[in-house]
């Protein structure tokens, strides 16, 4: 059970202040998620050839100075994939210009312990154990920059408080979700899932979701027909934000039970689990204010 | 020379699946259409606390003398938030039963008896009553998904607060109160008409899960200027995950009802068949409490077929800090009395077995809303009845507790016990007797 | 009249509830304000006197809670469980209302400006709930006593298992849940949506073009054909 936000800035002079008008947002739900706290952050897309993976060297002693820039020159050197990172902490944002999988597979080999949390050529994703304003700190939140992002805070409800069980979750390439309920069909999606040659990080139910909908986007769908397929397939109570590339959108079971508010203005698109994560926004008195309705997709583009 | 033989004959043999009472309910579902509904808790034989024993003290630890050495039984309950925590003489508390399921007169008889034990008793669904209110010394009013009765006053009125998620009879469910025991003084405090059969909600109408429940929680604690411990009780089903939730969502105190927990009146699939025996349940719950560094700071109270001393201590020592009783308390009433054998027959039951609470024919005066028959419940000697039960209770536990070197109850620790079966060595997570192994760890 | 102004933004909310409870009974026709609710839970929850209370913004869950005698008004919008358990007095909502609006309200009067969320009036018992725009799904839900006036449209599932609180819409209905039907506008119906449009602010409205909805009580007593429905 957790808390949920998105942003997704308009008007393009207020994309500086993307991360900073963010963090209060993801502090505002500390009480609903104070385990552990979670960004993916859409940025401009790298060129075609080269692809980004955000990895997590918080499972690896050390993980928090974590040589992040031997690990490009190991990389470089065995592969010549062209590979930079920006680090921050135990957090390196690794670029490089071949495969995904084949870097994914030479991390295996090169530190088992290291996980990657998102791949694509926008996301860039951070999250942790700690409270949300302990994690928007350790990672700078504040300063992120960009069109839009997604956000989370968790209280665990059935897997342990973990960094790679905190959201968003990821599948496959530039796709993320976080969710606020608890689906009551996780294992039949995994089971469903695993011919598909579909294999799982995690025990999170989240996770069931995320890999069922990237699935369906992969085998073609148009967001629209991924979700509308979530809705018959996903049992339990859940409200999913979602993050493309160009794209936030957002969906609520048809019995709405878990809460969700957008307020919308020339300016921006922001989406929280309560009106407390909005209520610092600019001009948000004079936003349009709603409750997403059960069962609707919501899309709202870059 | 002919012989007549005898040939001899196998005996008629019941299917040990398809027995005379799988029989009977299939004819019974086949005549009437509907699910069978029951009062009281599961029948079945479960892994219990029996199969628990004590290893009380001889040469390397020395028992305190009875009577004499202190062994201390009080315990107070909501010490996290409340400006009032709830002090208790004796760890043994009467858990939730509403008035409606139970006569007026059963109501008072529960509170009279707690309050000579100096333990608190607890509402039900439907409300607070002015006798139960007037006779408990501590009461606990329970905040339900129906909030039949649910009145700011009687909030107010309380000692503390028990949101109830759940109860062990039928975790995920709602109840059912069929329309004999909608009298009009039942009917005006639920709002209903008079006589109807009335459906309980299984989920509370303005909130769901742990990240709202702490906003519900945070509600009742303004509304009532924070005084009051907030207890959550859950059925036993995940008890890990529900009460590491109950945690993080804000409880004082966690109530963890087992599947031998009673109820008034639900389906009997639902008692027999959903939720875990409170053996299996105590561990994990207290190990959610360790891992969250609350163990002791938020209180447990377990439930579920405490019988006697015994169950009592066993509990504490597997880590409760307190226990609740429902059937027992019934019984120390007077419910299910062979005296009133004749009575029992009439209804096609017999004393001890008698299980229709929600038909409200009980001749014992105890789950009925007949104001003849629950005349002949007299509170104060009922009351009596419940206090000296308590009290034995309590004493048993002491003995036990003593016999082990204890000066008070909540020093009995899961060390203090063996198992007798591997089932509930494996569920109690203490070691087979006369070894060192428990199922699932290494020696 | 005295009024007091409390800042939300400045002000802990326990120490205005607590003044809500302990002084404002005292001082007879008290108004106060409470300016930057900004979403806060459980603002005016409790209260047991005839005070009147403005929150200057959008309110969080249970904004006015189990309220008795006191009139609260929100000039935004109110989150989940506004007015839930209402006893007395008077909730007014100007923006719209999240979910279980008025849940298990035994009485006074709940006013929603805009629209309201799903499950408005589950479980009401006794109070009354009158919602300018439209209802979320499943509202009125096992509502036992009662009325619910609905100026726009009804979601899903309407007065599913409803006992004697009465529905009036005035928009579409999507469906009603089980053992909800319409019922006859009589004259008895009509008085009663009459007052109570008049005391929302609604009295420019004809009673008759609302449509009625009550129980068909074919749930009252177990019925095996009725089965389906529990």
């Amino acid at each position: 059970m957790c808390g949920i936000v998105g942003l997704l800035i308009k008007n393009p002079a207020l994309r500086e202040q993307l991360g900073s008008l963010m963090v209060p947002m993801l502090i505002g739900m500390t009480e609903r998620g104070p385990d552990s706290a979670g960004l993916a952050v859409f940025t401009a897309p790298l060129p075609q050839g080269r692809r980004k993976l955000s990895v997590f060297a918080g499972y690896v002693a050390g993980g928090d100075r974590y040589d992040w820039q031997e690990l490009v020159s190991a990389l470089n050197q065995d592969l010549h994939a062209k590979a930079q990172v920006e680090a921050k902490g135990n957090h390196g944002i690794l670029s490089f210009a071949i495969e995904p999988q084949t870097v994914r597979q030479w991390l295996q080999g090169y530190q088992p312990l290291l996980k990657v949390f998102s791949a694509g050529r926008s996301i860039d994703l951070y999250k942790d154990i700690g409270t949300p304003a302990e994690v928007a700190a350790r990672y700078g939140f504040a300063d992120f920059q960009g069109t839009h992002l997604v956000g989370h805070t968790r209280m665990a409800t059935e897997s342990a408080v973990t960094p790679d069980r905190a959201h968003p979750f990821t599948a496959g390439e530039d796709f993320c979700l976080v969710h606020n309920g608890s689906l009551s069909n996780p294992y039949a999606i995994r089971r469903m899932l695993a011919p598909h040659g579909i294999a799982f990080d995690t025990d999170n139910d989240t996770e069931a979701a995320t890999r069922f909908l990237e699935w369906r986007l992969r085998e073609g769908d148009e967001l629209k027909e991924a979700l509308q397929k979530g809705f018959e397939v996903l049992d339990g109570f859940y409200t999913f934000l979602m993050g493309t590339p160009t794209e936030l959108a957002l969906i609520r079971d048809p019995f709405a039970c878990k809460p969700a508010v957008v307020a919308e203005s020339d300016d921006y698109v922001a989406i929280a689990s309560e009106f407390r994560s909005l209520a610092h926004l600019p001009g948000v008195a004079h936003a349009h204010v709603f409750e997403p309705a059960p069962e609707e997709m919501y899309v709202w583009k870059v | 020379m002919s012989e007549s033989k005898h040939i001899p004959q196998t005996a008629p043999q019941f299917s040990a699946t398809f027995d005379p009472y799988t029989l009977s309910e299939i004819r019974r579902a086949a005549a009437t259409g509907i699910y069978d509904i029951r009062g009281a808790g599961t029948k079945r034989k479960l892994p219990h606390f029996d199969d628990l024993l004590f290893l009380g003290a001889s040469v390397s630890r020395y028992p305190l003398e009875g009577y004499r050495e202190k062994c201390g039984t009080d315990v107070v309950l909501g010490t996290r938030f409340a400006k009032k925590p709830i002090h208790l003489k004796t760890p043994v508390t009467i858990a939730g039963m509403s008035f409606g399921a139970l006569s007026a007169q059963a109501k008072e008889a529960l509170g009279r008896g707690a309050s000579i034990a100096g333990t608190s008793t607890t509402t039900g669904d439907g409300g607070m009553t002015p006798e139960e209110r007037g006779q408990s010394k501590t009461l606990v009013y329970q905040y339900l998904p129906s909030r039949y009765g649910m009145n700011p006053d009687d909030l107010r009125k309380a000692d503390a607060i028990e949101v109830v998620i759940g109860q062990g009879a039928k975790p995920g469910g709602g109840g059912m109160l069929l329309g004999q025991k909608i009298s009009p003084r039942v009917a005006r405090m639920r709002c209903l008409p008079e006589g109807i059969d009335q459906r309980s909600a299984c989920r509370h109408p303005d909130w769901t899960g742990p990240d709202d429940l702490e906003i519900k929680i945070l509600e009742l604690r303004e509304i009532t200027d924070w005084e009051k411990p907030i207890y959550v009780k859950v059925g036993a089903t995940r008890p890990y995950y529900d009460v590491a939730l109950a945690v993080k969502a804000g409880a004082d105190v966690v109530v963890l009802d087992g599947m031998q927990g009673g109820t008034a009146a639900t389906q009997e699939v639902f008692i027999e068949h959903v939720g875990i025996p409170i053996l299996a349940a105590i561990r994990p719950a207290v190990q959610a409490l360790q891992d969250l560094g609350m163990h002791r700071k938020v209180q447990l109270i377990v439930s579920g077929g405490i019988r006697n001393g015994a169950d009592v201590a066993k509990a504490l020592a597997l880590g409760a800090d307190a226990v609740a009783i429902g059937t027992a308390a019934l019984v120390a009433l007077g419910d299910n009395d062979p005296h009133l054998e004749d009575e029992y027959r009439k209804l096609g039951s017999t004393a001890g077995a008698y299980d229709d609470w929600h038909e409200g024919r009980d001749p014992a005066g105890i789950t009925t809303q007949d104001p003849e028959l629950a005349k002949r419940l007299d509170p104060v000697q009922a009351g009596r009845r419940l206090a000296n039960y308590l009290s034995v209770l309590t004493m048993e536990a002491q003995v036990i507790a003593r016999a082990c070197g204890k000066s008070h109850l909540h020093n009995l620790e899961p060390e203090d016990l063996v198992a007798l079966t591997l089932e509930s060595a494996a569920m109690a997570q203490v070691p087979l007797a006369g070894t060192g192994w428990i199922p699932g760890k290494p020696l | 009249m005295e009024s007091l102004i409390f800042d939300l933004a400045a002000t802990p909310l326990r120490e205005i509830n607590q003044f809500l409870h302990q002084e404002a009974p005292a001082r007879s026709g008290l108004q106060v304000t409470i300016e930057n609710p900004n979403g806060a839970h459980a603002i005016a929850a409790g209260l047991n006197a005839p005070v009147q209370v403005t929150i200057d913004g959008h309110a969080g869950y249970y904004a006015a809670g189990m309220n008795q005698h006191a009139s609260v008004t929100i000039t935004g919008s109110a989150g989940t469980g506004v007015a839930e358990n209402m006893m007395s007095g008077t909730v007014h909502v100007q923006g719209f209302a999240s979910n279980a609006a008025g849940a298990t309200a035994q009485g006074g009067l709940l006013v929603i400006d805009g629209d309201a969320g799903l499950r408005c009036g589950i479980s009401l018992k006794g109070a009354d709930i009158v919602v300018g725009g439209s209802v979320g799904s499943f509202s009125a839900f096992m509502a036992q006593a009662g009325n619910l006036v609905i100026l726009g449209n009804a979601g899903e599932a309407l007065g599913d298992s409803l006992y004697e609180a009465r529905i009036f819409v005035r928009g579409t209905v999507a469906s009603l849940g089980a053992d909800c039907e319409e019922k006859p506008l009589g004259e008895a119906e009509r008085a009663i949506l009459a007052d109570l449009l008049q005391r929302a602010g609604h009295g420019d409205l004809d009673p008759a073009s609302f449509r009625c909805y009550g129980s068909a009580r074919t749930l009252y007593h177990f019925h095996v054909d009725n089965a389906g429905a529990y």
